[in-house]
């Protein structure tokens, strides 16, 4: 056998034209997760001034006894389950607007996904001051329409905060959803309505019978997304709410933050990144796996 | 059937009221109304007089003595806001040339060359796309004060073109998979080293990908917060977002309201105009890099 | 001395997928050789080994005496024009042409020099600035050859450069490169499917078949004398007619007429006859091997006329004859002369040509 010189000349020149990326990754993606793991079985804080102290897995005991901690996560929780179902819903609406034929549609598509390509932190801002108690828009809206007699501070009221923060993250990133979505809606060949039709199907069973098992590959990766960026949802509710009040709007990250960059407590900060991330890669091997299944299912059906 | 006519049929009801386009039209309107609603209102916040914005009853669109332009001066005059445009600008135009650079390389070798280990690279780079900032920002920190970057362009630049990397090799990927090879093929027989070709033919054939994936890496360079809040803490290196978000009054009770809005106006402008002039790249590069990949 | 030298090239993807076999040739100065056969029979695969785009498996690629079996394309000093042109967009049609001499660092005299008379035997001077998107596909064409000719290289390769275009120009640009390359010394590999291109073109041809050479031999002797019955079968259209018949001593039975075997073709049970529909003629004062059939279609070609006869005393036997278009022939009765001199024989089991 001859040696194989083009591969041999493939392999060098590869790794050569990937090595400064896998770099990158490598510094900004991989260190910081691994010196989590590191640093989150030392007590390194303003106890033991701030000298790392190997302390085993007291800083996971002390997250199982520590109710910031689950306030957190169950904020997370259901800030991340509302806004990926009214997302969903919503996008699935937008997308389906869409892929209509209208004059004009040019027009309607890049209004629909500027909210996607603006600064949360600025969009944060805007929120807050539609939502604000004295002057905020929304509630001059609700009481024109004689839905609320009297103004409410929605970010001020611990009972309507969650969903002011939900409702500016469904604004942001319902045009994302809708993006994905109506790629998938636009593979879909028109004779297989045209077919279905002929068959006598309504509108309502075409879009349950094809619409959807089509589309199921595209809603899964968007909600694949969607659950990580929400997961770890920090620039939004830090801007909006700072996480008040009285940790109404907290989520896992902004704990996260505050106990690194205010209390300082960078070995409980750690194991709290550690349990993000497992929790995390948790899920989306999950619906990774799903994924994969669903969209082989649809590749059969094709 | 909405129709209350037991005989009626579509084509009846093209006579009657066109349920179709009335339904279509106000879904069409609800979804520009939802749109643009809020951006539009701090658009409107941010021209009117204080006096205006705080008015007993809204004032939504400001008459001609309601009208100002003053929180505009004042962000520039006193709060220095070319100084944080230049910051994000810089920010994020250097580190999307760095990741369009180096982040191209690797996706052609991930398209074109076989190397061994090739699917647990691209495994990890789909992975990593799914990673949340939070989950990085205690390790960076780490390093930035190892290295002194703090208070360094540096400490934002290098973040954000990693940031970056996945989707630009996912995108870049999916480009080059389509180029025709005899083009390739040409160049090598014509001497060019893998290099040379990658940089003298390919790349310029694969112009518009390169725009595409530049404007999201921009997009997600200038929308940056944690990185930007917590390695930069000097007022003269803040990017916007941060600088808008800690904006204050002249007295801790006083909001800013009129400002406030100005500044987010000046933030997302450069956006707006991007989404304008490139909505059906944005649209590809989004689908290419997250439905394809 | 450029000469090409293929020794015992084969390529193997795995075990059993092998598009090429064992394969060994030389292209002297001043030879054209075409590859000719049908899809999958490994004719582009040789021509990438040549080229270096592909790894060779096992054998040796010599240019000039020397082994460039290692070296990179770049290295070899061989110039491709491809079945796409394979031009590069962003560049002017000089720029093309200019690409590869600026990177053997030629100076920028030279590499004028040579795409100007390049330009004027191909007449791309005034096209020199345009970028390939402005030129019609002949032209994408000729700057494709234009590109190849001004490396002056070592070997000229063609991967079946006159596919893209349409039938008419395709006649032209055939017989524009057939005068090209007479004139230059370098040898040419050329690769095509279509045998027209095979025999009008080269002064050698090599026909392949599921990764084996079948026959390597000038143009007019693969016509006359097929080394087996894949290349008889391959060369020449209309196809040659081909019938397995039944040997009886000295001769065989087509239908109900007896061919005289020669000498060489007369063992095995049964032999491979062969005869070309245009030797197929009207029987004249001495022809003797005379058979009968009924005309059951007639294809108009033009200058004749392709008529299939279903032989007597067989239901399936069909003998396709070239005759002339002056007559008609409809399903009447037909005589029909086979020339012995222009039968071939072929023998059943290794389909080899047994008459020399």
């Amino acid at each position: 056998m001859t040696q194989d010189y083009i591969r041999q000349r493939e392999r060098r020149t590869g790794w050569l034209l990937i090595l400064p990326a896998l770099l990158v990754l490598l510094l900004v993606y991989a260190y910081p997760i691994l010196r989590a793991f590191w640093l989150s079985v030392f007590t390194e804080n303003l106890s033991t001034n701030l000298e790392p102290v190997f302390s085993g897995f007291e800083n996971y005991g002390r997250m199982a006894q520590d109710g910031r901690f689950w306030a957190s996560l169950g904020n997370t929780a259901i800030f991340t389950a509302a806004s990926l179902v009214l997302e969903l819903i919503l996008g699935l609406g937008v997308a389906l607007t869409l892929d209509q034929a209208f004059r004009g549609r040019g027009w309607v598509r890049t209004i629909a996904i500027l909210p996607w390509a603006l600064p949360t932190a600025l969009i944060a801002l805007a929120w807050r001051w539609i939502f604000n108690g004295e002057f905020g828009v929304w509630n001059d809206i609700l009481m024109r329409l004689q839905i609320i007699g009297n103004p409410i501070n929605w970010l001020g009221d611990p009972n309507w905060a969650m969903l002011g923060v939900i409702a500016a993250d469904v604004w942001k990133t319902t045009s994302f959803v809708a993006i994905l979505l109506l790629a998938g809606l636009q593979s879909i060949p028109q004779d297989l309505y045209e077919a279905h039709a002929i068959d006598g199907a309504t509108p309502l069973q075409s879009f349950r019978k094809i619409t959807l098992p089509l589309i199921m590959p595209q809603i899964l990766i968007a909600m694949l997304f969607r659950f990580a960026q929400a997961f770890g949802i920090f620039d939004l509710i830090q801007v909006m709410t700072g996480g008040g009040p009285g940790g109404a709007t907290e989520m896992v990250s902004l704990y996260i933050y505050a106990t690194v960059m205010r209390y300082l407590d960078f070995g409980y900060g750690a194991a709290l990144v550690v349990v993000t991330f497992v929790i995390l890669i948790a899920v989306v091997a999950i619906a990774a796996l799903y994924l994969s299944k669903v969209r082989h299912a649809a590749g059969v059906e094709e | 059937m909405t129709t209350t006519h037991p005989t009626a049929t579509p084509q009846a009801n093209a006579t009657g009221i066109p349920w179709k386009k009335v339904l279509l039209w106000s879904a069409i309107a609800l979804t520009v109304i939802f749109s643009l609603g809020p951006p539009m209102w701090e658009l409107l916040t941010s021209i009117k007089t204080n006096s205006a914005i705080t008015a007993d009853s809204v004032v939504y669109f400001p008459s001609l003595d309601q009208f100002t332009v003053e929180h505009y001066v004042q962000l520039f005059q006193r709060n220095q806001f070319h100084i944080y445009i230049f910051n994000s600008a810089l920010v994020a135009i250097v580190s999307t040339v760095l990741c369009l650079g180096i982040g191209s390389p690797a996706a052609y070798a991930l398209a074109r060359l076989r190397i061994p280990g090739e699917q647990i690279v691209l495994a990890c780079v789909l992975v990593v796309t799914l990673f949340p900032y939070i989950l990085l920002f205690l390790g960076l920190l780490d390093l930035v004060r190892a290295l002194g970057l703090a208070n360094n362009y540096l400490a934002l630049i290098i973040p954000y073109t990693a940031i970056n990397m996945p989707l630009t090799i996912l995108v870049m990927r999916s480009f080059f998979q389509q180029l025709p090879k005899d083009l390739e093929d040409s160049a090598k027989i014509d001497g060019y080293n893998t290099v040379q070709m990658l940089w003298q033919i390919v790349l310029p054939m694969t112009l518009p990908a390169l725009v595409t994936t530049g404007i999201l890496a921009f997009i997600f360079a200038w929308n940056e917060y944690i990185f930007a809040l917590t390695f930069i803490t000097r007022e003269s290196m803040k990017t916007i977002p941060v600088a808008a978000a800690q904006l204050g009054g002249t007295t801790l009770f006083e909001v800013p309201y009129g400002p406030l809005a100005a500044a987010t106006v000046i933030g997302t402008l450069p956006l707006v105009l991007l989404v304008l002039f490139f909505q059906r790249k944005i649209v590809q590069g989004l689908t290419a890099g997250s439905v394809k990949g | 001395m450029a000469k090409l030298e293929l020794q015992n090239l084969t390529k193997a993807y795995s075990k059993t997928v092998v598009p090429v076999k064992d394969l060994s040739l030389t292209v002297d100065d001043n030879e054209f050789l075409t590859l000719v056969g049908p899809s999958g029979c490994g004719k582009s695969t040789i021509l990438r080994m040549i080229a270096g785009l592909e790894q060779v498996t096992q054998g040796t690629v010599s240019i000039g005496g020397r082994d460039v079996t290692p070296l990179a394309p770049g290295d070899r000093n061989i110039a491709m024009v491809f079945q796409s042109y394979a031009l590069y967009p962003h560049m002017t049609v000089y720029d093309n042409m200019a690409s590869g001499l600026k990177l053997r660092k030629l100076g920028v005299g030279d590499i004028q020099k040579r795409i100007q008379s390049a330009s004027q035997v191909l007449g791309l001077d005034p096209l020199l600035d345009r970028r390939p998107s402005q030129l019609s596909g002949g032209q994408r064409q000729r700057v494709a050859l234009g590109r190849a000719l001004v490396r002056e290289p070592d070997v000229f390769l063609l991967d079946e450069p006159l596919s893209n275009l349409d039938a008419l120009l395709r006649e032209q640009v055939r017989a524009d490169l057939k005068q090209i390359f007479e004139r230059q010394e370098s040898p040419v590999v050329y690769v095509t499917h279509d045998q027209t291109e095979a025999m009008t073109l080269s002064t050698k041809v090599a026909v392949l078949s599921e990764g084996y050479l079948q026959q390597l031999d000038a143009p007019n002797e693969i016509y006359r004398r097929p080394a087996n019955r894949f290349v008889a079968g391959f060369i020449g259209s209309p196809q040659m007619n081909l019938m397995t018949l039944e040997r009886v001593e000295n001769s065989v039975l087509l239908g109900e007429f007896k061919i005289e075997l020669p000498d060489a073709a007369r063992k095995g049970s049964s032999v491979i006859l062969g005869i070309r529909p245009e030797h197929v003629r009207l029987p004249q004062e001495g022809d003797c091997q005379i058979v009968r059939g009924d005309v059951f279609l007639v294809e108009n070609l033009g200058m004749s006329d392709l008529v299939s006869v279903r032989l007597h005393g067989s239901d399936d036997r069909v003998l396709r004859a070239m005759l002339p278009a002056d007559a008609t022939w409809s399903r009447e009765n037909i005589e029909l002369a086979l020339p012995p001199q222009s039968i071939h024989w072929f023998d059943v089991e290794t389909e080899a040509r047994l008459t020399s």
